[in-house]
């Protein structure tokens, strides 16, 4: 990026509002991705991945606040061929060839890159002669994935692309994706699988109820969650005390063992080996997983509200 | 603007395409689409020979002004048939395209929804136009004589008819949400066919039809087509028929389509 400080933001999302009926789809997001960026979009299905994905890509337009793609409208994006997709939604024509397809969405831009280069780079040069209809739908995902390569994007946004495939269908689409954005393009992608955000973003944005609640690197977003839970067994443990202590989210008691969420753990500890009967003390760090369920169940709101604001910070 | 892009074409040098994206690769793509698909085939080219070689059984019978006059009148209702059948079938690929969500893939890309029915309504007439001349060409061989002129003026008439009806298969494409539309609205046609007078002379049908007759869609099409071989005066309320039908079907399928394709 020769211009640091004037460089066009990928997406630049400023307070995005967008309701269906009484359902507020996104409720209020700021989002600034700069290029070659590679974030993924986490959250469980409803959060809003999708909603924002398509007021991205001028699919849908946010009841308030401002959408604005490489500097631009998400339409005029689109029309140039700066942004492009692999959506669950679009479908493709059945009786048409993989190459066929290929050459027709070519032919609606300007400048595409050649047909025979996208199809090898998505993997399916072997399917170039095939049916659309004919081919599953893992290989029909990489010819989007290829339709999508032909603008030669700056942005791609993929909404849930392995949804469907199966494990090794899911890790050659994304070494696919992987090797392509090696070359610097901005990927957006949005998916429910931990493991995807996990190993192929460089950013985690997580999102819950149409808010984001945490946004940061993979190891930053584990810590949200406040990373430690201590348990330990203790015989009559009074959760009212132990809630009030500094740090701590949540008791759970199950007879005399009790499990304690907290963001100071050795606080905690202290307590209950100085201060109670308390033996066989363990304590454990979060791993992304528990940041995701800690951040998007319904049961955390506190929790979310205290991570949305680290996240600010 | 001149931050660079990490694609290879710089940020500011892209450019949207002319046209909204119009271009004859796509076209031409299409067209092999209908090429390759037996049931268009079928529909457009083989129903209105079979029509055409039933009704010349029937001939006798309804035989007015003369046995060679009748089979050309039923030569060029056939062709107004075809033609429409065509041009309907076309014009309803959107429907299809629609349920199977590459309307939705289409608008991840640069073409402009004009110029996607622009090509929907090409597509539809090129196909209305084969089953013209496939009608025209059984004709001559089974016998059917025209001047050299009418047979020009009267196909080109008949052919116009599509786009009445290229306008009506963007309605239904937009109004049903459908794999099998063309099933629904073949009966639809069938009724227009009949009592717009395209098989039988409206003369000879019952008084009842004889009276929704000029209301029908295929009426004024079908008259005027007919016009250069019946000669007489010009009605001018045919000329009107294809006015009014053709904006009342457009007039549907552009307000269905800013339904469809509005960005909310």
């Amino acid at each position: 990026m020769g211009d640091e400080h004037r460089a066009v933001a990928a997406i630049d999302l400023r307070d995005v509002h967008r309701s269906f009926g009484s359902v507020h789809a996104v409720d209020g997001i700021d989002l600034h991705l700069e290029l070659g960026e590679i974030a993924a979009l986490l959250g469980p299905n409803g959060a809003g991945k999708t909603t924002t994905i398509d007021m991205i890509l001028g699919l849908g337009r946010p009841d308030q606040g401002s959408v604005s793609v490489l500097g631009m409208s998400p339409s005029a994006a689109v029309s140039r061929g700066l942004v492009s997709a692999v959506m669950q939604t679009g479908g493709l024509l059945k009786d048409i060839t993989v190459r066929e397809t290929a050459r027709l969405t070519a032919s609606l831009y300007t400048e595409p890159r050649p047909v025979d280069e996208v199809l090898e780079r998505a993997g399916i040069t072997h399917l170039a002669n095939r049916l659309v209809g004919k081919c599953s739908g893992g290989e029909q995902q990489r010819v989007r994935f290829a339709l999508a390569l032909l603008p030669d994007p700056a942005l791609m946004a993929l909404d849930e692309p392995t949804a469907g495939m199966d494990v090794e269908g899911r890790r050659d689409f994304w070494s696919a994706i992987r090797r392509d954005a090696e070359r610097g393009r901005t990927v957006l992608f949005a998916t429910h699988y931990l493991e995807e955000a996990d190993a192929y973003a460089d950013r985690i944005i997580l999102l819950r109820q149409g808010r984001i609640v945490a946004d940061g690197t993979a190891a930053e977003v584990r810590n949200l969650s406040s990373g430690r839970s201590v348990r330990a067994s203790l015989a009559d443990a009074d959760q009212g005390t132990l809630l009030s202590l500094p740090g701590v989210r949540s008791v759970e008691i199950r007879g005399d063992r009790v499990l304690i969420q907290t963001t100071d753990s050795d606080a905690v500890a202290k307590y209950l080996l100085t201060a109670t009967a308390a033996h066989d003390v363990e304590i454990v760090a979060h791993n992304l997983e528990d940041a995701f369920l800690a951040l998007t169940s319904d049961e955390s709101h506190a929790a979310l509200d205290q991570a949305a604001e680290g996240s600010a910070a | 603007m001149n931050a660079k892009v990490p694609g290879t074409v710089p940020l500011a040098e892209r450019q949207a395409p002319p046209l909204g994206g119009f271009n004859l690769t796509f076209l031409a793509i299409e067209v092999r689409r209908l090429v390759r698909n037996r049931r268009t085939v079928m529909v457009t080219l083989v129903v209105p020979v079979v029509l055409f070689l039933l009704f010349k059984a029937n001939r006798r019978a309804v035989a007015v002004g003369g046995l060679g006059f009748t089979a050309a009148m039923t030569m060029i209702g056939i062709a107004v048939y075809g033609a429409m059948l065509a041009s309907t079938s076309g014009g309803a690929m959107v429907s299809i395209e629609r349920a199977q969500g590459w309307s939705r893939q289409l608008r991840l890309t640069p073409l402009s929804p004009t110029a996607y029915i622009a090509i929907k309504i090409i597509v539809a007439m090129l196909l209305g136009l084969t089953s013209v001349a496939v009608v025209y060409v059984i004709g001559s061989i089974d016998g059917v004589q025209m001047a050299p002129s009418t047979w020009v003026l009267t196909g080109i008439l008949a052919w116009a008819a599509s786009l009445v009806f290229a306008s009506f298969g963007l309605f239904m494409g937009y109004l049903l949400p459908s794999e099998n539309v063309m099933q629904i609205i073949s009966p639809v046609l069938g009724v227009f066919s009949l009592l717009g007078g395209l098989f039988i002379p409206i003369a000879l049908l019952p008084s009842v039809m004889q009276d929704v007759a000029p209301f029908m869609p295929t009426y004024g099409v079908a008259s005027i087509a007919r016009f250069p071989l019946v000669g007489g005066a010009f009605d001018p309320t045919w000329l009107l028929s294809v006015v009014v039908w053709t904006a009342a079907f457009a007039a549907a399928a552009v307000i269905l389509f800013r339904r469809d394709t509005r960005r909310t």
